[in-house]
């Protein structure tokens, strides 16, 4: 059997290059799934469908790390609309007023350098 | 398929390591050395017993074979099983298993951790994990700190509760002679020191110590005839849900659910039956969570249930009797030492923090971020 061409974490990240919040469904388990692997983990299919997501979602839960040195941050656990969670942080309002149950919405953030683009999230009514 | 026998493996010596600070140059192997030779002193074998071997460290990946060859023998079995925190309950079950599979008849199960000597970025290699990694979560704290805020927002449990956590441990501190942090400390001590990641200040957080020490298991035959009063293993469960707490379900729901379901079914008794918990306090949530998902509480009563001193000395139910990592001791992993209390309670060795009655006790193991939980239930004597 040939090597797989490219791997889940690089269609993530092509995805997220375009500006796209991409997460794979499970026909098999009819759920989506996250983080992206070659396995259904409530299933054990390995037939995986790469869909995007239209990036609304609520944060699940949310802290406030407060570095030895520099500003607190946000991070927070973002339940998207189409069923799965990630890891990521509020932007564009103070850490403490981010907050359970707030509506919010993806964007993408591209640091630069050698650093991969990762999706962060904005209050949906900002 | 029959499973691990209740009551057939103990528990027969126990002992730490030097804690706290040790001497400049102890390596964790050093450690594990002292935990192992005081451990079989405590029931009166030597190495030249030991045919089966255990540990697991963040400082070695190949922590067994480092052991064979500082202790110098050639055991039967052998077990390594990396959890995290809890990889000792792991190991005890292990143990029990291959003494009652006749592949091995007397167990150490040992740790050792240099980890407030060499520094925390010294003592464990960074895992990258690029779903999170990239948001800098301050790791392991902020995985607890995002299940404490949800438990905070389903059930309005309160930081004030979370404190009494940290108040109820230091208490226990300050009558065991070999805890590290003794000073009194309030609710308010702990609310208004260093913000760490929110709602945890410092005071919320286990401390960072040096320490290590072992565990000595044989078959419950063998044991009637050694030094001290065996804890019997009467129940074991375990359940992982998750490695990074992204992907944990619930964030208020934990693998100690399934785990002391498995151990109590095993053992043929329920939370009402213990008479003290010893279990994995990393942070102040950890404390509120199991005793919820081990049934000594409803979900979300854990807050209500933890103040008030009821888990303190003189309390309603004894919890962490030692002072716990909060304030007793916290090498990297701590998961071996809530077994070394469990063992001494039993015994009726305790002195001034000994519980009154001492026949059963919980002992409750987590690793990772919440993710591998694993129940103990040992029993003494009057028990079988």
């Amino acid at each position: 059997m040939p090597n797989d061409a490219t791997s889940p974490y690089a269609t993530y990240l092509s995805h997220l290059e375009k500006g796209e919040l991409a997460y794979q469904f499970s026909p098999a388990a009819n759920r989506a799934v996250f983080f992206p692997r070659v396995l259904c983990p409530y299933s054990g299919s390995d037939k995986l469908e790469w869909r995007v997501s239209k990036g609304r979602g609520t944060v699940y839960s949310t802290t406030i790390v407060h570095p030895a040195e520099g500003a607190p941050f946000n991070i927070a656990l973002i339940d998207v609309e189409e069923g799965f969670r990630l890891m990521s942080r509020v932007e564009d309002v103070a850490p403490d007023a981010v907050k359970i149950g707030m509506p919010v919405k993806f964007r993408v953030h591209k640091p630069g350098g050698e650093n991969d683009p990762i999706p962060v999230f904005t209050p949906e009514a900002a | 398929m029959d499973g691990l026998k209740r009551g057939a493996a103990a528990i027969v010596g126990v002992a730490e390591s030097d804690l706290g600070q040790v001497a400049d140059g102890m390596s964790p192997m050093d450690l594990v050395a002292q935990g192992t030779q005081r451990a079989l002193a405590d029931c009166g074998l030597t190495l030249k017993d030991v045919d089966g071997l255990f540990c697991a460290m963040t400082q070695a990946r190949m922590s067994i074979v480092q052991m064979i060859e500082y202790l110098g023998i050639q055991p039967k079995f052998i077990g390594s099983s990396m959890t995290g925190g809890s990889s000792f309950e792991f190991h005890v079950a292990q143990a029990a298993a291959a003494i009652q599979a006749g592949l091995c008849n007397v167990a150490v199960i040992a740790y050792g951790s240099t980890q407030r000597s060499v520094g925390r970025r010294q003592s464990s290699a960074r895992e990258i994990n690029p779903y999170e990694t990239p948001f800098n979560p301050f790791m392991p704290t902020s995985a607890y700190a995002l299940a404490a805020s949800r438990h905070m927002h389903e059930f309005g449990t309160t930081r004030e509760q979370l404190a009494e956590v940290a108040v109820a441990a230091r208490k226990w501190a300050q009558i065991n002679p070999a805890a590290w942090e003794k000073e009194d400390l309030t609710v308010a001590d702990v609310l208004k020191s260093r913000m760490i990641s929110y709602p945890f200040t410092v005071r919320d957080c286990c401390l960072v110590t040096d320490g290590g020490g072992a565990i000595v298991m044989t078959s419950a035959e063998r044991a009637k005839s050694l030094k001290k009063p065996p804890a019997y293993v009467l129940g074991y469960g375990h359940g992982v849900t998750h490695a990074s707490i992204s992907c944990m379900p619930d964030l208020t729901v934990t693998g100690a659910k399934p785990a002391g379901e498995a151990a109590y079914k095993m053992a043929k008794l329920s939370a009402k039956d213990c008479d003290m918990v010893q279990l994995y306090d990393a942070f102040t949530i950890n404390t509120v969570l199991f005793l919820e998902d081990l049934g000594f509480c409803r979900k979300g009563e854990g807050g209500a249930f933890v103040s008030g001193g009821n888990i303190a000395p003189g309390g309603k139910l004894p919890v962490n009797t030692n002072g716990g990592g909060l304030s007793y001791c916290h090498p990297g992993m701590y998961g071996l030492f809530i077994l070394i209390e469990g063992v001494r309670q039993l015994r009726g060795e305790c002195g001034e923090r000994q519980v009154k009655k001492h026949d059963v006790a919980m002992v409750h193991g987590n690793g990772g971020v919440l993710s591998a939980q694993a129940s103990v239930i040992l029993g003494s004597g009057a028990t079988l």
